[in-house]
């Protein structure tokens, strides 16, 4: 329980560092320790497949971020503070957390630690048995909820779609580019 | 940033990577074939294996890595992977419905179980694996007007 | 129902996400937006891990030697498969997000998005 706490103020402590700090190239790798704390926090909580799932993923993300930031010619980022949004996302905070804390929507989740589990009772009672996997999260995405997993995968086609997209160069011919002409 | 991809990095790098690479990818099969019984599944370990192609790319440069799996052949996986995922659903048919788990259940914790699970894991890390690193070398190898000073 | 002192750490990942809405909505710079993005979605796949945790539990995987440990004592599995879902959703969007970003300094040559607004017209 300790841990967990401790796992928590490092988040948030990382998150403030990665927001805050100019250097961009400062500011990813503290978004990494953010992810790598919260894949450690999975563990402790009991969920492996999240945990690597998130390692994993977040390795990606860091690369592709790097690459982002890393070879433009950039100055640092420069120290801004537009008065009226800053105003609205502490509005917008401050209303959040008056309302989770005192409003009652904390008080009426269930107690940290005692889950109510009314349609897991299902899945692990006889999951097992039916589905004929020992790993109750695999056989939860691939034969209970099988259609969660066919919409992730088109999600995940799209975006590679979308990706090649922004980044193919549109109607460019090499003999008959003249500089400074954007074609599109 | 193409000419530095294309040199690739340093000597130590280069042999370290010649060490771990295969043991890399070997992880990542092993993750998705054993996603059933431990934990892990398809998309984890579909990102294992592509973390092992642009670990090779990273070390080698842009030729060796391409040479192993090229634009074309990474988009051919890609679409190989969702049809096959969508075929098994529609081998469901078969049994009354639409994703039903139609393949023999053997008993739980062995290698050859669960129905469909083992082969529909393969399928989305052929797709996830080959996505990711397509997306990987459009992104990376961009060029840049601004930066081919 | 229960106080807030043994709802704590939901109101910690509650403030975790105010932190990346904050980093969305006030910074100037792309990538600082692109981070924000990010640490609401850590936010949001905490949250779902943190509701599924039982004191005492063990991860949900049967274990095939010891056959009397069934389904007693285990966490709930179903968010861990929502969580597993989302993680890759957004890994998905943060790479069109930074694809998008790369195009808007290629074009504008920078990554403010202040100077951006000026000069479009």
């Amino acid at each position: 329980m300790v841990a967990i706490y401790i796992l928590l103020v490092l988040m948030i402590i990382g998150a403030f560092i990665a927001l805050e700090v100019k250097d961009l190239l400062s500011a990813v790798v503290a978004v990494g320790i953010v992810g790598l704390a919260l894949s450690l926090l999975c563990l402790i909580l009991k969920a492996p497949d999240v945990a690597i799932t998130q390692f994993i993923v977040e390795i990606i993300a860091l690369i592709i971020l790097i690459r982002a930031t890393l070879k433009m010619d950039l100055p640092l980022s420069i120290s801004n503070h537009r008065v009226f949004t800053g105003l609205a996302a502490l509005l917008f905070a401050a209303a959040v957390l008056f309302v989770a804390v005192f409003g009652g929507a904390f008080g009426n989740l269930p107690a940290f630690g005692a889950p109510e589990m009314r349609v897991a009772q299902t899945y692990l009672g006889d999951g097992a048995t039916k589905t004929g996997a020992i790993n109750v999260v695999a056989g939860i995405l691939l034969d209970y909820r099988a259609y969660d997993t066919l919409g992730e995968a088109t999600v995940l086609f799209t975006a590679v779609i979308g990706v090649l997209a922004v980044v193919r160069r549109v109607g460019r011919k090499e003999a008959d580019a003249t500089p400074g002409r954007d074609n599109e | 940033m193409s000419k530095e991809h294309e040199k690739g990095m340093s000597l130590i790098v280069k042999k370290v990577t010649c060490l771990t690479v295969g043991l890399i990818l070997l992880y990542g099969i092993y993750i998705v074939l054993h996603g059933h019984v431990s934990p892990g599944g398809g998309f984890a370990g579909g990102v294992i294996i592509a973390l092992s192609f642009i670990h090779l790319m990273l070390a080698f440069g842009k030729e060796a890595a391409m040479k192993r799996l090229s634009e074309s052949k990474a988009s051919l996986f890609e679409g190989l992977g969702a049809v096959s995922f969508l075929a098994i659903a529609l081998l469901g048919f078969t049994g009354g419905y639409f994703f039903k788990n139609v393949a023999a259940k053997g008993d739980p914790g062995a290698l050859f179980s669960a129905g469909i699970i083992p082969l529909c894991n393969i399928a989305i890390c052929l797709k996830v694996g080959a996505g990711l690193f397509g997306v990987f070398v459009a992104l990376v190898l961009l060029k840049f007007d601004t930066e081919k000073k | 129902m229960s106080s807030i002192g043994a709802q704590m750490p939901y109101v910690l990942t509650l403030f975790l996400f105010c932190l990346g809405v904050y980093g969305m909505l006030v910074k100037r710079n792309v990538i600082k937006i692109i981070i924000g993005m990010v640490i609401a979605e850590y936010a949001v796949n905490l949250f779902f891990v943190l509701a599924a945790f039982k004191f005492g539990g063990r991860s949900p995987i049967f274990s095939t030697t010891d056959k009397e440990l069934l389904a007693a004592n285990m966490v709930d599995p179903l968010p861990h498969a929502l969580v597993l879902t989302a993680i890759v959703i957004g890994l998905a969007t943060t790479a069109l997000f930074v694809a998008i970003a790369m195009r808007l300094y290629e074009k504008y040559g920078t990554f403010d998005i202040a100077e951006i607004r000026e000069l479009r017209g």
